[in-house]
């Protein structure tokens, strides 16, 4: 599998690979626009998202016999979405039931074939991300339905029995036809719940990078957070989530080399991506005039003060922890804490940052590899190597890739008596 | 320390699987053994014939008693184990978790009872 090829070791045949093909993946992109948009309005039109997929696949398919022949249409969406609302239209007539005009209100040739239809794609991503679909549900369902991506890559992505998965999404799809899960923008009084857990299923997409140290999903999950940005241009929170999600895989080249980890506060910043910097900036500083701070635009924030290192060559630490400080009134993560007592190690020495991370051992429990490694540097800093060797050999049995194993391993022999 | 994962999955689940299914099947195992031998802590794994396949033997009674199918029925089977040496039950829990068959039914992790490292 793709995810495993990637992880033999950040091969750096493979990275130039993806950089070779940036033209052939935005063409890949904009086919998933149209893809997306044809599959959001046929199915706010039907509520039934697997006939709106089988008539969408239908018309892709005629359309492969017909372009090579006859040309490939002056407006090739409005050209897949008339046989595929024809499609629908037959579908729903065998299946006798009345009225079929009213869930399918004509469109005349004409205005199919010049006018732009609507982008209903945020009415769908709310549909996916509906609290009465399962969570774990949610970012493969845009995946399929947003983006068309095929379930069995999805489940390869994720590491789940296809199968299975399959049939999850099958029967996600069958509640949300039959319990009537509404295919609309919510009302203002429960948009912002609903569209935390579109960010949220988004935000799971970025930090879902088990032997995919390529960040594969990074450009899906940049991907949407973009579009959601157009979709709800003034709300500060997907803002921070696009801006986070794109200074994140700004650092994709850099985060592993030569098979091993590399720590944000030491990477080879020139490996690091200007255009994604730039347009980070631009969407932080856009949430930033909106007034209205949330995790995602705090946790941007963080990233925007590691990415700052580029231009002043050094990291800010005190910066950093305000903004954990922040980020930790919000969202208590073991993450968040751990990090936050690395941060007192750097600021105050590492006595201080040992009393830190002892003080919440038991807060983030005794299986969280980050606070081993964290736990391990501070006590190689204070030159305690016999703690620090433990330490690391704990964090290195509970690492499940290998660029992490690999740096976690390479410390260990740093402070290796003899 | 060695650990025994014990698969256990609904056999409803698989059927109706087509071969490429199979295939796709096989190809995310693959990627779990390889993390696992990656990570040098793989042991053994096996991935068994469905259920109805099993015969199962005991002398408990004084004879010899053959009984054809599993020795007891529960809707979720014994599917596959894997075998890992990890340090202790935390990592094996860390490795379980990230075992496909987690997502779809359940994985037993038992401690070896053999001793030893």
């Amino acid at each position: 599998m793709s995810g495993c090829q990637n992880r033999q070791g950040g091969n750096p045949g493979i990275r130039d690979g993806r950089q070779l093909s940036n033209a052939a993946r935005a063409a890949e992109m904009a086919a998933r626009a149209s893809y997306g948009r044809l599959l959001a309005f046929l199915s706010v039109r039907t509520s039934d998202i697997a006939q709106a997929e089988d008539a969408l696949a239908d018309a892709f398919a005629k359309a492969l016999d017909h372009w090579p022949e006859n040309g490939v249409p002056r407006n090739p969406d409005a050209w897949l979405l008339t046989v595929a609302r024809n499609r629908l239209t037959d579908v729903q007539r065998r299946q006798t039931r009345f009225p079929t005009e009213h869930e399918l209100p004509d469109m005349p040739e004409e205005e199919s074939s010049g006018r732009e239809f609507p982008d209903q794609r945020l009415a769908l991503m709310m549909v996916c991300a509906h609290p009465a679909i399962a969570a774990d549900l949610h970012p493969p369902l845009m995946l399929q339905t947003v983006l068309g991506l095929d379930a069995k890559h999805i489940a390869r992505l994720y590491l789940m029995s296809p199968a299975a998965l399959s049939k999850r999404l099958v029967r996600a799809k069958t509640k949300i036809r039959d319990a009537g899960i509404p295919f609309k923008i919510p009302d203002r009084e429960v948009l912002p719940e609903r569209s935390t857990s579109v960010l949220e299923a988004i935000y799971g997409l970025h930090a879902h990078d088990w032997l995919d140290p390529a960040d594969t999903l990074g450009e899906e999950a940049l991907y949407l957070s973009d579009l959601l940005c157009k979709l709800l241009p003034d709300s500060a929170e997907v803002l921070g989530l696009s801006a986070l999600i794109a200074f994140s895989h700004a650092r994709v080249n850099a985060r592993i080399v030569e098979g091993i980890l590399v720590p944000t506060d030491e990477q080879n910043t020139n490996l690091w991506n200007d255009g994604l910097i730039n347009y980070g900036k631009r969407q932080l500083s856009r949430a930033y005039r909106l007034e209205e701070v949330g995790r995602f635009q705090i946790e941007a924030a963080i990233e925007a003060v590691h990415i700052e290192r580029k231009q002043s060559g050094e990291t800010d630490w005190e910066a950093l922890n305000k903004l954990y400080h922040a980020y930790l009134t919000k969202v208590p993560t073991a993450g968040g804490l751990v990090a936050q007592a690395a941060i007192t190690g750097r600021l105050h020495g590492a006595e201080a940052g040992l009393a830190a991370i002892e003080a919440i051992e038991e807060t983030v429990g005794p299986a969280f590899q980050p606070f081993w490694a964290v736990r391990a540097d501070l006590y190689a800093r204070s030159g305690r190597n016999n703690e620090a060797v433990a330490c690391y050999e704990k964090a290195i049995s509970l690492a499940t890739d290998l660029p992490t194993i690999e740096f976690l391993k390479q410390r260990r022999i740093a402070v290796l008596p003899n | 320390m060695r650990y025994t994962f014990l698969l256990y999955t609904d056999p409803a689940d698989l059927a109706h699987m087509t071969a490429e299914d199979w295939e796709a099947e096989k190809e995310v195992y693959g990627a779990y053994i390889g993390a696992l031998q990656e990570a040098g802590v793989f042991v053994d794994t096996d991935w068994l014939q469905p259920v109805q396949t099993a015969t199962t033997l005991s002398l408990k009674a004084g004879a010899k008693e053959i009984q054809d199918g599993p020795f007891a029925d529960t809707k979720e089977t014994l599917g596959g184990y894997f075998v890992v040496d990890v340090l202790d039950l935390d990592a094996a829990m860390v490795w379980a978790e990230k075992c496909p068959a987690a997502k779809t039914g359940k994985v037993e992790i038992r401690a070896s009872a053999m001793g030893g490292n």
